[in-house]
């Protein structure tokens, strides 16, 4: 029994020697994310205006329903989402608008800190999703 | 040889004096107590591979002050049918009797004040460890108290677990002491530790093993530290005794626990590591005593988990008890004979 009390003993001291401990004090120091993080949705751009043809898939497939869309179509007959929003607060990272999108216009991005004092901050509009 | 400092001689230096000591004291039992919340987090911290407070001040050093500021603006909230004169009175119940225990205990020789000697202890009880004894128990009434003043289940279970648990390991504790007196032949602690002068091989941890670990294993009960802790066992019964308790009188728990830490491991250095002895001033060498038991406390608390109830009745009775008799028992045929 003696023998075990300084075994744990000896286990917790060897803890206490500098280098041992495992915490990653975040805010200063960051973990690298894996490459197919989930995180906030990118609308990839392509030449002067995005990829998007606004054909209404990603809102359909979205299980949280996040995702608006407004079609239109500007002077050379070519459709283009007028409206692209989504909620980041109902959004649940599930990547399934990636999935769907035909064009590939829309991609996940590795960026996690989205939080903000601010509901309005939440909303993310095309202008904000193209950057 | 200068006369001793008294009452009679120069009652007004003599009274300043005491007074300076008794702030001294109670000034360097308060710092530790308040530095010993902060050694323990970052040394269990350490320990579980954590890095504890890093965030208040440089390496979180201030710490024990902003969680003095927090439960101090906190809500106090007295439950509404508790009783209150009970309630209000536990928490002091508690921190009292830890707090003046210090006073028997000898941090140092003699010094020379305005051409008088003065003692380097608050008071020199002839019956100094049944002082410490009876403090120790009234220790135990304020957690009882308020188990029983909070009228919540958690809490009165805490209070009695405290209570049987006091009255099995105070016995051991108490017949671990009577070995060393038994040596030293006096109960006064300045006594004790004059008993103990001259070599380090005079120490009583020397002539007295036995009765050493079983007084710090005791203690460790009668303080309610890990793995004894279990009036306020989390897991199961809330937070034991002090459920109920918010604000500053929660703090005064706190402070008690660490009070009585300081105090035991005082009490531990005095009776068996020749008190403030060493190769340093007094107070200085018992300071460094009282931190290497608080060190040692906090390691056991780290490592070790709680023990079961029937183990820590089991143990005080059939272990500790027995073995504290022999050591009496053994004591006493080697001097008779």
């Amino acid at each position: 029994m003696i023998k075990e009390f300084i075994q744990g003993l000896s286990i917790t001291a060897k803890h206490l020697l500098p280098g041992h401990t495992t915490t990653v004090e975040y805010p200063k120091q960051k973990l690298e994310i894996a490459e197919r993080f989930r995180g906030l949705h990118r609308l990839v751009p392509d030449h002067d205006r995005e990829k998007c043809v606004a054909c209404g898939l990603c809102p359909t497939v979205c299980p949280a329903k996040c995702i608006t869309v407004e079609a239109g179509e500007d002077e050379n007959g070519v459709k283009y989402p007028k409206v692209y929003q989504i909620d980041m607060l109902r959004c649940i990272f599930c990547g399934y608008c990636v999935e769907a999108c035909p064009v590939e216009a829309i991609e996940m991005t590795g960026e996690y800190e989205l939080a903000s004092y601010k509901r309005e901050d939440f909303c993310f509009t095309k202008e904000r999703l193209l950057k | 040889m200068p006369e001793m400092l008294s009452l009679s001689n120069d009652p007004i230096l003599f009274l300043s004096v005491m007074v300076a000591k008794i702030l001294v004291v109670f000034i360097v039992v308060v710092l530790i107590v308040a530095y010993a919340t902060y050694a323990e987090r970052k040394i269990i911290g350490r320990m579980q591979t954590r890095l504890g407070p890093t965030m208040t001040g440089p390496l979180g050093l201030l710490q024990p002050i902003a969680d003095g500021l927090k439960l101090f603006f906190k809500e106090d909230i007295i439950p509404a049918q508790s009783s209150k004169f009970a309630f209000i009175l536990a928490p002091m119940m508690i921190l009292v009797p830890a707090f003046i225990t210090v006073a028997v205990i000898p941090f140092g020789d003699f010094i020379t004040v305005g051409g008088y000697l003065v003692p380097l202890h608050i008071t020199d009880l002839n019956v100094g460890i049944l002082y410490i004894l009876a403090m120790a128990g009234l220790g135990v009434y304020g957690i009882v108290l308020a188990g029983w003043a909070s009228n919540n289940k958690y809490s009165l279970i805490g209070g009695i677990r405290s209570a049987a648990q006091m009255v099995s390991y105070e016995l051991a504790a108490g017949l671990s002491m009577i070995a060393v007196f038994m040596l030293s032949e006096t109960l006064s602690l300045r006594g004790i530790v004059d008993a103990q002068a001259g070599s380090v091989l005079n120490w009583y941890i020397f002539s007295q093993p036995l009765a050493f670990c079983l007084f710090v294993i005791t203690s460790l009960a009668e303080i309610n530290r890990t793995p004894f802790d279990l009036p306020e066992a989390e897991t199961e019964l809330v937070s034991g005794f002090c459920t109920e308790y918010s604000s500053m009188k929660y703090a005064l728990f706190f402070m008690a626990e660490y009070a009585n830490m300081i105090v035991v491991s005082a009490i531990t250095a005095t009776l068996f590591l020749g008190g403030p002895a060493g190769p340093f001033a007094g107070p200085i060498n018992l300071l460094l005593k009282i931190f290497f038991f608080m060190f040692l406390f906090i390691w056991i608390r780290a490592t070790f988990p709680r023990v079961r109830y029937d183990q820590l009745m089991f143990m005080g009775w059939k272990v500790f008890l027995p073995l504290a008799l022999l050591n009496i028992v053994i004591t006493g045929a080697v001097i008779v004979f």
